[in-house]
C-alpha cells in the first residue's frame, strides 16, 4: 500500500517530462521461440511512434502486449505510470485499429462505433453525440446505417478508426491499418491519420512494415529486428545516422547500397577505406574496435551516388538496367559481382550497356564494421 | 459434338433410373397410406394410380328390403358406397361366371327372379313371388375403379393407435435433446476456441476421440447410473430428462466439434477488437458469436434434431414403453410386431413419423447439407 | 404425464440451462472485474462456468462409461464378481456371436463401398445437369427418414403373399409378372442380409452424394479443361483425374459410413429382430442387455467388440488432428 503511494508521488513529481508509456525489459516467448528480447522503450505522451521492421520482427507482438492481448513473460509495461501487466485491455484506456479492420459484420456502422460505449453503459444521448462526432471527423456520416459489407475498403478503415475514436482513449494502437488498401487510398489515409493525430492530441503507436509510412507519419520511429530494438529516433536521424546495417538497409527506398571494403588506415578522426580496389576515400567516422586491414561495409544511398560528376571517390561501372520514373532515373550497375543502384536525373541520356563514372561525397557515406555496427 | 450429346443423354437416362429406384419406395408408402385399407390388402399400390378393373362380390339384402310394385316384388339398391366413382363393366350371378352379363342385360336366377344392374351400380331385383329368404343373393361385379384416396387411415392411426401421442412424445424428446446440447456445446466450443486455459488441447483431443465412440459403449453403465439414481431418490429411472441428457451426452462430441470448426473460422481480430472495446467473454458470446453463428446453429440444430427424432435405441433403453412415453420409432416397431399385416396402419404410421423430417428436409435442405458437409461424424 | 405437463417439463428443462449460463455470467460480469488482481481469477472462473456443464455430461456419458464398460466385461452378469476372461471366452464359443461378427463384417464390406460408389456416380451424373439438383434432393431424401421408417417402407417392398394371391409387395409383383415364384425375401438365410443392406445403401448413398457434390464443385475447372484439350474422354477424365483428386473425400465418406454401419441396430431390429440369421453385434448386445434381466458382462464384451472396430478410425482422426494443430 505504501509502495503504491510512493510510486504515485514519484510520478507526480515529474509529471510533465514523464513518458506516457514505459516498457521495461520486456520478454515474450511463443513456446520455445523468444520473440521479444529485453525490450525497453519510453514512448512520450501525445507522440506518434511508429514500430517498424520486417515481418516476424515482433512489432505486432509488442503492440498486442501494450494492448493487453498478449501476456508478458517478464518485465513491465506501464501506461501513465500505472503498471498494466495484469490489466485486461478494457482497463488500459486504449483503443486499437486492426489490420483486417475487425468490424462486427452483423452490426451497422453506428452500432460498430457505439459497441464499446454501450458496454460502458453510457447514456443514449452521449453515445449518439460521440458517434456522430467521430463520424463527422472521419466523414462517414452518410454510412452510419449501413453494414460493413456494403462499404469499400477505405470506408471500412474509417469505421475502424471511428470505433477507436468514440471511446476517447489515451492511447491509440494501430496494427498495420493501411496494408489492405490500394496504393492511392493508402497515401490519402496516411495524410488523414497525420491530421487526426494533430486533432486528437493522443498518444499513437503505429505498427507497419512499410518504411514510407514510418517516415511520413512518425515523430519517433522504433526499428525492431528479431525482437530487439535496433534503433529509436526521429525519421531523419534514422535516415542520416543509422546505428547499424539493418537500420541503414531498412530505412530508405530504394535500399542503401552496401559495398564490401577494407580499412586502409586509421587516423584520430577519420578512417580511410578502399573502394573496389580502384579508389580510396577518407571518411570522418571512427570506431574504436576496428583496426587496419579489417573488412568493413560501406553504405551509400542511391540518391547520394553521383553519376558522371565530381565526387570524393569514384570508379567506373557498366549499366545493365535503366528504370525511368519520370522525376528520377534509377541505374542498376554492377561491379565485381556487387549490384548497385544509382539515382540520376529524370531525363537521363544513359543507356543500357554504357559505362559510367560513379562516385560519392565522403560525408554522405556510412561505414559498418563486420558485426554491422555503424562507425560514429 | 454429336458423340458428346449421346453420352449426355445416356448419363441423364442413367440418373433418371437411379432417381426412380430411389423415389419408388417412399412414393409407394405415401400412396398406400392414402388408400382404402381393404383395397390396400388385396392389390398393389401401383394399381391405385390408374383406373383399374376390380372384381367384387356383393350380397343383396333379403326379404326385409322388398317392396311390392305393380304386381312384382322388388329389391332395389346400389352396389357401391356413395361417390365411389366406380363403373360396372359386367356382372355375374355365379362365382363360376362372374362376367356372364353386360350392364343392362337381365340375369335370371334359378328361382326365376330377375336382376338388372346399371353402370352406376343401381340394381333392381324382381320377382313375381315374394322374397322369402333373410339373405339375398350374391352379385359378382367387374367394375372400373378410378384412383381414389382417403385420409381415413390417418384419422385412425393418429387417434386410435396412439401414434398421435407418440408424435407429441417424440417432439418432447427431440426438442430439448437438441436445444440443450446446442446451448452447452456452444459455450464449450467457444472456450475451446477463444479462451486460454490449461488442458485445452487435451480436452479437444478427447472430443475428437469421442466422435467415433459408439453409443453402445455407454448404454450399460448409464443405465446402471439411472437405475441407482432412481432408486436413491425414489423417482422413476426412465424419464424425459434422462433421455434428454442421454441424447445430450451422445451428441455432445459432434455438436462441439462442428461448432468449434465454425468458430475457428471467425476472425481472431474481431474477438480482440471486442476485448479492446471492453467486452467480457460473455458479452462477446452474446453479442458477437450468437448473431454470427445463426447459420451454423441452424445446421447443427437440424442434424441433432433429426438424429433425436429418428433415434430408436436411446428411446427404447431410456424410456418406458408406455403410451405417455413411447416415441414414434418405438411405436412403429411395436406396430410392426403386433399389427404386421395391417398395412394401412404401418404405412400411415411410418408416414406420420416422416412428416417432420421431410418438412425439415424440404424447407431447410441448404442448412442440412451444409451441416453434413461440415464433417458430420456421429458416434 | 399429460401433454400439458410434458410441455411444462420441456420448457423448464431448457430454461434451466439458459438461466445457468446467463445468471452465472452476469454475476461474474458484475462482481468479477472490480479489482485488478482478480482479473486472472475472474478468467479462471469464467472458463469453469463455460466448460462445466459440457464437461460433466462428457464425463458421465462418454468417459466414465468407456472405462466402466471395460471393467464390466470382466465381471459377472450383475457386475459384482470378477470372472476374468470368462465373458470373452463365452463370446468366442457362442455361435450367435460368430454369426453376428460375420454379418457385421459383410455389412462393413458391402454398405460403405456401395454407398460411396453410388454416391460418387450419381454426384458425377447430376453435376451440370439442369435437373441435377432435383435428382440429388430425391436421392438425398432417405437421409432424413428414420431407420425404422425406412424399415417399414422396405418391408412393404419385400412383402410376401402365397403363390396364388395378388402380390402387394413390389418386388414379388415384378418377379411374378416375369413368371417366377414369389419369395419371402427377408427369411432366406444369408441372402436376406443383402436385402437389409439395400435399405442402408438406399439411405447412406445420399450422404455420400452431397459430400461428393460439394467436393466435385471444388475441382478446378481449368484442370478438367486442360485434360479435355489434351483429348481425354469424359470417362478417362473421371477415372484418371476426378477419382484421384477426390481420394481424401472418398476416404472420409467411407469412414463415416463405416462408423454408422458398425453400430447398425434399428434396421435389423425393426425388420427381423435378428432372426433368420440376420443378427449383428448391436442387436445381440441389446438382447443380452434385456434378455432375462440382463447380463452386463456379456453385453459389455459385445460393446467392446464394436468399439474395437472404431479404434483404427479413432487413431487416424487423432493423428490427423495432431497434424492440423502443428500447422
Amino acid at each position: 500500500m505504501y509502495d503504491d503511494v510512493f510510486i504515485h508521488l514519484k510520478d507526480r513529481s515529474k509529471e510533465d517530462e514523464v513518458a506516457d508509456i514505459n516498457i521495461n525489459t520486456v520478454n515474450k516467448y511463443f513456446g520455445d521461440v523468444h520473440v521479444i528480447k529485453d525490450v525497453s522503450l519510453d514512448i512520450k505522451s501525445q507522440s506518434f511512434t511508429v514500430l517498424v521492421g520486417p515481418s516476424g520482427c515482433g512489432k505486432s507482438t509488442m503492440l498486442r502486449m501494450i494492448a493487453g492481448l498478449e501476456d508478458i513473460n517478464s518485465g513491465t509495461i506501464s501506461i501513465d505510470g500505472q503498471v498494466v501487466n495484469d490489466l485486461p485491455p478494457k482497463q488500459r484506456n486504449i483503443a486499437m485499429v486492426f489490420q483486417s479492420y475487425a468490424l462486427y459484420p452483423h452490426m451497422t456502422v453506428f452500432d460498430n462505433m457505439a459497441f464499446g460505449l454501450k458496454l460502458e453503459k453510457r447514456s443514449k444521448d452521449e453515445i449518439n453525440e460521440r458517434v456522430n462526432e467521430a463520424a463527422r471527423i472521419l466523414q462517414i456520416e452518410d454510412y452510419l446505417q449501413r453494414k460493413p459489407k456494403q462499404l469499400s475498403g477505405g470506408q471500412r478503415q474509417r469505421v475502424a478508426i471511428g470505433r477507436a475514436i468514440t471511446r476517447k482513449p489515451k492511447v491509440f494502437l494501430f496494427d498495420e491499418p493501411l496494408s489492405n488498401l490500394d496504393a492511392a487510398l493508402r497515401v490519402q489515409m496516411r495524410v488523414e491519420l497525420a491530421k487526426l493525430h494533430n486533432e486528437l492530441e493522443a498518444t499513437m503507436i503505429y505498427v507497419t512494415h512499410d518504411q514510407t509510412e514510418a517516415m511520413t507519419l512518425a515523430d519517433d520511429i522504433v526499428v525492431l529486428d528479431t525482437g530487439i530494438v535496433s534503433q529509436k529516433g526521429s525519421p531523419l536521424e534514422l535516415y542520416d545516422r543509422p546505428n547499424n546495417m539493418f537500420v541503414g538497409g531498412f530505412i530508405g527506398s530504394p535500399k542503401m547500397n552496401f559495398i564490401s571494403s577494407k580499412i586502409l588506415s586509421k587516423s584520430s578522426d577519420a578512417t580511410e577505406v578502399d573502394i573496389m580496389g580502384m579508389s580510396k576515400i577518407s571518411v570522418s567516422k571512427m570506431s574504436a574496435s576496428s583496426s587496419e586491414g579489417d573488412s568493413v561495409t560501406l553504405g551509400i544511398r542511391p540518391e547520394h551516388l553521383v553519376v558522371n560528376g565530381d565526387s570524393d571517390g569514384s570508379w567506373e561501372s557498366k549499366v545493365f538496367v535503366v528504370e525511368k520514373l519520370g522525376d528520377v532515373t534509377y541505374l542498376y550497375l554492377e561491379k565485381d559481382g556487387e549490384p548497385l543502384v544509382a539515382e540520376t536525373e529524370g531525363h537521363s541520356e544513359i543507356k543500357v550497356g554504357d559505362t559510367v563514372k560513379v562516385g560519392f561525397p565522403a560525408g554522405r557515406c556510412q561505414l559498418f564494421d563486420s558485426s554491422g555496427q555503424a562507425f560514429k | 459434338m454429336k458423340k458428346i450429346s449421346l453420352s449426355s443423354i445416356l448419363s441423364q437416362l442413367l440418373l433418371l433410373f437411379f432417381v426412380i429406384i430411389w423415389i419408388i419406395p417412399t412414393f409407394g408408402l405415401f400412396i398406400s397410406s392414402l388408400r382404402d385399407k381393404d383395397l390396400l390388402a388385396i392389390s398393389g399400390w401401383w394399381t391405385s394410380l390408374t383406373t383399374t378393373e376390380i372384381n367384387e362380390i356383393y350380397r343383396m339384402p333379403g326379404m326385409n328390403a322388398q317392396i311390392e310394385e305393380g304386381g312384382y316384388f322388388k329389391i332395389k339398391g346400389n352396389l357401391f358406397e356413395e361417390n365411389s366413382g366406380k363403373k360396372i363393366q359386367s356382372f355375374g350371378i355365379t362365382s363360376k361366371k362372374i362376367n356372364e352379363f353386360n350392364v343392362s342385360e337381365v340375369a335370371v336366377f334359378k328361382d326365376e327372379s330377375e336382376v338388372t344392374v346399371d353402370e352406376d351400380g343401381n340394381y333392381e331385383w324382381l320377382s313375381k313371388e315374394a322374397f322369402k329368404k333373410k339373405k339375398g343373393k350374391r352379385l359378382f361385379t367387374t367394375s372400373l375403379s378410378p384412383p381414389s384416396f382417403t385420409f381415413e387411415n390417418y384419422r385412425e392411426v393418429l387417434f386410435k393407435e396412439g401414434i398421435g401421442r407418440a408424435f407429441i412424445n417424440t417432439m418432447a424428446v427431440a426438442l430439448p435433446s437438441t436445444l440443450i446440447p446446442l446451448i452447452i456445446c456452444s459455450f464449450f466450443a467457444y472456450s475451446l476456441t477463444w479462451m486460454k486455459f490449461y488442458g485445452r488441447d487435451t480436452l479437444l483431443a478427447i472430443i475428437i476421440a469421442s466422435l467415433v465412440v459408439p453409443l453402445q459403449m455407454s448404454l450399460i453403465p448409464i443405465l446402471t447410473i439411472y437405475n441407482d439414481f432412481g432408486a436413491l431418490f425414489g423417482v422413476a429411472a426412465k424419464s424425459y430428462p434422462g433421455v434428454w441428457m442421454a441424447h445430450t451426452g451422445f451428441g455432445l462430441a459432434s455438436t462441439t466439434f462442428l461448432l468449434r470448426n465454425f468458430l475457428k473460422s471467425l476472425p481472431n481480430e474481431m474477438m480482440e477488437a471486442a476485448k479492446v472495446d471492453g467486452a467480457s467473454h460473455y458479452d462477446i458470446f452474446l453479442r458477437i458469436i450468437i448473431p454470427l453463428s445463426i447459420p451454423a446453429f441452424a445446421s447443427i440444430f437440424i442434424l441433432q434434431f433429426l438424429w433425436c427424432w429418428n433415434d430408436l435405441l436411446v428411446g427404447l433403453v431410456f424410456l418406458d414403453q408406455v403410451p405417455s412415453e413411447i416415441i414414434l420409432t418405438a411405436k412403429l416397431k411395436e406396430l410392426l410386431g403386433s399389427r404386421g399385416e395391417n398395412w394401412e396402419i404401418l404405412t400411415t404410421g411410418a408416414f406420420v413419423s416422416m412428416t417432420v423430417p421431410l418438412f425439415i428436409f424440404f424447407a431447410l435442405q441448404r442448412y442440412f447439407i451444409r451441416g453434413l458437409v461440415a464433417g458430420s461424424v456421429k458416434g | 404425464m399429460t401433454i400439458l405437463n410434458l410441455f411444462f417439463v420441456v420448457f423448464l428443462g431448457i430454461l434451466f440451462f439458459v438461466s445457468y449460463f446467463h445468471i452465472s455470467n452476469l454475476v461474474l460480469d458484475t462482481y468479477g472485474e472490480k479489482s485488478v488482481k482478480r482479473y486472472n481469477f475472474e478468467n479462471s472462473i469464467r472458463v469453469i462456468i463455460f466448460i462445466a456443464p459440457a464437461f460433466i455430461v462428457l464425463f458421465i456419458f462418454i468417459l466414465y462409461p468407456v472405462f466402466e464398460t471395460v471393467r464390466l466385461s470382466f465381471y459377472d452378469k450383475f457386475g459384482r464378481e470378477f470372472v476374468g476372461f470368462y465373458n470373452y471366452k463365452w463370446a468366442i464359443s457362442d455361435p450367435e456371436f460368430r454369426r453376428s461378427i460375420l454379418n457385421n463384417l459383410i455389412w462393413l464390406l458391402v454398405v460403405p463401398t456401395l454407398s460411396t460408389f453410388f454416391g460418387l456416380v450419381i454426384a458425377k451424373l447430376a453435376d451440370n445437369i439442369w435437373w441435377g439438383s432435383i435428382a440429388k434432393s430425391i436421392i438425398f431424401m432417405p437421409m432424413a427418414i428414420s431407420f425404422v421408417g425406412a424399415g417399414v417402407i422396405w418391408k412393404f417392398i419385400y412383402e410376401y403373399r402365397g403363390p396364388g394371391d395378388t402380390q402387394i409387395g413390389l418386388l414379388n409383383a415384378i418377379i411374378v409378372s416375369f413368371g417366377y415364384e414369389p419369395q419371402a425375401w427377408i427369411t432366406i438365410p444369408f441372402w436376406n442380409n443383402f436385402f437389409l443392406m439395400a435399405i442402408m445403401i438406399w439411405i447412406q448413398t445420399g450422404l455420400a452424394l452431397v459430400i461428393f457434390s460439394a467436393a466435385l464443385r471444388s475441382i478446378p475447372k481449368e484442370m478438367l479443361e486442360a485434360a479435355r484439350i489434351d483429348g481425354a474422354s469424359e470417362l478417362k477424365i473421371f477415372f484418371s483425374i476426378i477419382i484421384p483428386y477426390l481420394e481424401q473425400t472418398i476416404l472420409v465418406i467411407w469412414t463415416l459410413i463405416t462408423i454408422i454401419v458398425l453400430r447398425i441396430f434399428d434396421i435389423i431390429f425393426a425388420m427381423t429382430n435378428g432372426e433368420w440369421q440376420t443378427g449383428v453385434l448391436a442387436n445381440l448386445m441389446y438382447d443380452w442387455m434385456f434378455r432375462g434381466g440382463g447380463d452386463s458382462g456379456r453385453g459389455s464384451v459385445l460393446a467392446i467388440v464394436i468399439m474395437i472396430g472404431v479404434i483404427p478410425i479413432l487413431a487416424w482422426n487423432l493423428y490427423k488432428h495432431r497434424q492440423e494443430q502443428k500447422i
